[in-house]
């Protein structure tokens, strides 16, 4: 039986025969869901399986109800990767099992669901850390690999699916599979970064970091401009475990591209005095007060009046000019606390307002970043849409059929979305996509909520596609498995 | 004012039905039209210029049907906004007639198709927790009159269902729009008796979906209707039996 609710029979389904030629969904499992940026929503009839066993009624709902089928881990992707309009959503968030860990060779077994929360706070004593870790804690281990997620250590660490050693995977047609890097590496390096389109991990085995304290040497630098971000990226790559930095990109004149970098380093070990205290899950925990006083769950509402234009340029002003004139350049921070900045204010996307926000980020070779980036900020100052957040990171390629990497770097560029500007905004990004294809940049699904079909045909090429449509067809022959980015962004051939 | 993009009118092959699905195409929504007529409503779905027109035929009166049609129609809109139940018929009544069969239809389609559809609506929407549901009611509901007992009684009572679901349902975001028109220039009403400030159905639909954008309570059609209703909800009982009305 699924879902919470005392179902009987399998998976509460209302069997009746009617003119559609189709069982009616039980209304109760109908959702309305979101993006999480917010800017796009849809309802489903969402199952939360907790075996595969359930996983595999889940799918047998969708045939006789005639619908397809759209996998969910935490829904953390900010646009529509992760939605099935009036479908069925399979969602992972109750497979959250840790199945097996070893801390002598910190090689740990999960099921889909766990979220890098549950994973960094159940390694940490034993002196481990997740190898690769996004902006947020709250992402699932199979969305992590259904979109094959980067962190701030992608130019060195390569994507979380560089670190995963083998998986169990149900395919749509209904096969199970175990595949291992080393034997099967055709299909690993196929499936992993397919985006929910082939079939559903099952089972991850990955392996963790090995560190030697809680905390991090992290380091603050500030780019009077553009080219000067690029100058020290060059120069502290080579001595940085991670490396992040942040654009206002507000600024104009002599200012454009002004930025901070933070540098973050892996103490060796012996370094920290006490690693048995810093590495408690509860040092790595985020204060729930700003300056001990304000509860961060209520910070996004004093957000709220600064998220406009005038509002975000002296914020962005601000946070530069703050940590310019900061005479703290050198600290040691806990790792969740610098690898998930983005949880510190919970909610912080509710400040953005009911038209929620979208996030463009685009992945540019090395050689011709520099301008690109300069012509999208130039673009989005031109048409007054400018980005109220924009974050910079180092990439290297990798071996996936469906990356998003290249060799070379990505500008992450958050919009609010409004009822007046969705129209502008979206045909802004439009030639913001044609600067970057260009230039052979590349884009990620896992942001996207704009992308045309030929654009991704453009990025991706021919070949890469033909591949991804042999596996679609031999994984999920009759098609079951789509998403709204998957219909958006691959409309159904002739 | 409540955006409409994926729409239901069901019972939109004529009249004000017909104008209201024309009018919500006109502004660009997605219509799925609903009714036996399917000619009329492919000619609807043919005429639209802006808008997508799907056409469904059905009989309100097999109820067994909506579960699975409502369902798929939401599949085939991407979604619901509004749900619109207009169906309902007024079959000529003599003044001495007891005609079970015509009663009885009355009650079916203005009654009991509104309750299978709306039941459906109201499940959904408390989900979603959003969405809005007008029901096409009418002024002579408000009392008792002696021309058409069941006709009354159906609209009485469909009143009282969509007072009952505003009440259910305001605290999950949902409207509930009940419209009672007077007399408007359909096929329902032609040629009948003692009709004035007749107003043609193009006129009705956009009174009726102006009231639905603002998510209002109750809306007479046109609105000095109220006034009346008003006036014949106040005469005693004793008195109004003697009434020519
Ligand atoms: C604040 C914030 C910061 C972020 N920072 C980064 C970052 O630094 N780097 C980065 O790379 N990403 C980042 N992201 C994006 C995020 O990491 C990805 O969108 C990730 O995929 C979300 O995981 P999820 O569990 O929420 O999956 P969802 O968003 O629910 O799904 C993601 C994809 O995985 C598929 N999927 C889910 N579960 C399974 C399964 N069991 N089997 C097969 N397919 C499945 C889905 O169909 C979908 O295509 C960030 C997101 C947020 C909100
Ligand atoms: N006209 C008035 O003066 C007036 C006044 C007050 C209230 N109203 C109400 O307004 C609504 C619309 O009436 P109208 O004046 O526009 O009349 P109409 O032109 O006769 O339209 C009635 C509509 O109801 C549909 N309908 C009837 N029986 C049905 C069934 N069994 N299944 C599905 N649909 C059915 C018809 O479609 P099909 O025939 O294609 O099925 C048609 O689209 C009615 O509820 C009526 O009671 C009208």
């Amino acid at each position: 039986m699924i879902g919470p609710i005392g179902l009987t029979g399998r998976i509460g389904l209302i069997r009746t025969t009617n003119i559609v030629g189709h069982s009616t969904l039980p209304v109760d499992h109908l959702e309305p869901l979101k993006g999480w940026g917010g800017a796009v929503a849809s309802a489903a009839y969402v199952f939360r399986p907790s075996t595969v066993e359930q996983l595999r009624e889940a799918f047998q709902v969708a045939r006789e109800t005639g619908r397809t089928i759209t996998l969910r881990g935490a829904g953390r992707s900010y646009g529509d990767a992760a939605l099935g309009r009036e479908n069925v959503a399979i969602d992972f968030t109750r497979m959250n099992r840790i199945l097996e860990w070893d801390p002598t060779n910190g090689i740990i077994t999960c099921e889909p669901g766990v979220t890098i929360a549950q994973l960094w706070r159940y390694v940490i004593e034993d002196g481990y850390w997740p190898p690769v870790v996004p902006g947020t804690m709250f992402v699932t281990l199979g969305g992590a690999l259904g979109m094959n997620l980067h962190g701030k250590n992608n130019f060195k660490a390569g994507p979380i699916g560089d670190h995963v050693l083998s998986f169990d995977f149900l395919s749509a047609a209904g096969d199970e599979h175990h595949i291992n890097r080393e034997t099967e590496a055709d299909l690993f390096y196929s499936i992993i970064g397919s985006f929910g389109m082939f079939g559903c991990f099952t089972r991850i085995t990955l392996k963790m970091k090995r560190v030697y304290s809680g905390d991090l040497d992290v380091k603050v630098f500030e780019c009077a401009n553009l080219s000067e971000l690029f100058k020290l990226y060059d120069k502290q790559l080579p001595e940085s475990d991670y490396l992040v930095g942040w654009i206002d990109a507000f600024a104009s004149g002599a200012g454009f591209g002004r930025s901070i970098v933070h540098q973050a380093n892996y103490l060796a070990a012996g370094v920290d005095p006490t690693p048995t205290q810093s590495l408690r899950a509860e040092h790595q925990d985020l204060p729930d007060t700003i300056l001990g006083l304000m509860p961060k769950s209520i910070m996004w509402i004093f957000l709220r009046p600064f998220t406009n234009a005038l509002g975000m340029k002296f914020v962005n002003w601000a946070k530069f000019v703050s940590s310019r004139i900061s005479p703290k350049k050198q600290l040691r921070q806990a790792h969740a606390a610098f690898a998930f900045l983005l949880d510190y204010v919970p909610n912080w996307k509710k400040s953005y307002g009911h038209g929620g926000l979208i996030q463009f980020q685009s992945f540019v070779p090395k050689e011709s970043a520099e301008q690109v980036f300069h012509k999208q900020i130039e673009r989005c100052q031109a048409e007054k849409l400018v980005p109220y957040l924009a974050v910079f990171k180092r990439h290297r390629l990798d071996g996936f059929l469906m990356t998003h990497a290249v060799d070379g770097y990505s500008l992450a560029l958050d919009f609010k979305v409004t009822r007046k500007n969705r129209e502008k905004l979206w045909k802004l990004t439009e030639k913001l996509n044609a600067i970057v294809l260009a230039a052979g940049g590349r884009f990620y699904m896992a942001k996207d909520a704009t992308l045309t079909p030929e654009a991704f045909r453009q990025y991706l090429g021919d070949e890469t596609l033909a591949r991804f449509r042999e596996l679609k067809k031999r994984f999920d022959p009759e098609g079951i498995l789509e998403s709204e980015l998957s219909r958006r962004l691959l409309p159904a051939r002739d | 004012m409540k955006q409409f993009k994926r729409t239901i009118v069901i019972g939109a092959s004529s009249g004000i039905g017909r104008a209201l699905a024309e009018q919500l195409l006109a502004g660009g929504a997605s219509v799925a039209l609903v009714g036996r007529n399917r000619e009329a409503m492919d000619q609807v779905r043919a005429k639209a210029s802006l808008g997508a027109a799907h056409v469904y035929q059905h009989d309100v009166m097999h109820y067994s049907e909506v579960p699975a049609l409502f369902q798929q129609i939401a599949h085939d809109l991407g979604g619901l906004d509004l749900i619109i139940y207009n169906s309902g018929v007024m079959p000529t009544v003599d003044e001495h007639e007891y005609s079970f069969e015509k009663d009885r239809e009355m009650i079916e389609i203005n009654v009991l198709g509104a309750i299978a559809w709306l039941d459906e609506a109201a499940k959904r929407f408390e989900q979603t927790k959003s969405g809005t549901i007008v029901g096409i009611s009418s002024i002579a509901g408000d009392r008792g009159r002696r021309g058409n007992p069941a006709y009354g009684t159906s609209k009485a009572a469909l009143t009282t269902f969509l007072e009952a679901f505003r009440n259910r349902l305001s605290q999950f975001g949902v409207k509930v729009v009940t419209i009672k028109p007077g007399f408007i220039d359909t096929e329902m009403v032609r040629g009948k008796p003692g009709l004035f400030w007749l107003i043609s159905p193009e006129r009705a639909a956009s009174i009726i979906l102006q009231a639905a954008h603002r998510g209002k309570s109750t809306v007479y059609v046109p609105g000095r209707w109220r006034f009346v209703s008003l006036i014949l909800r106040c005469i005693p009982s004793f008195i109004f039996r003697h009434l020519p009305v």
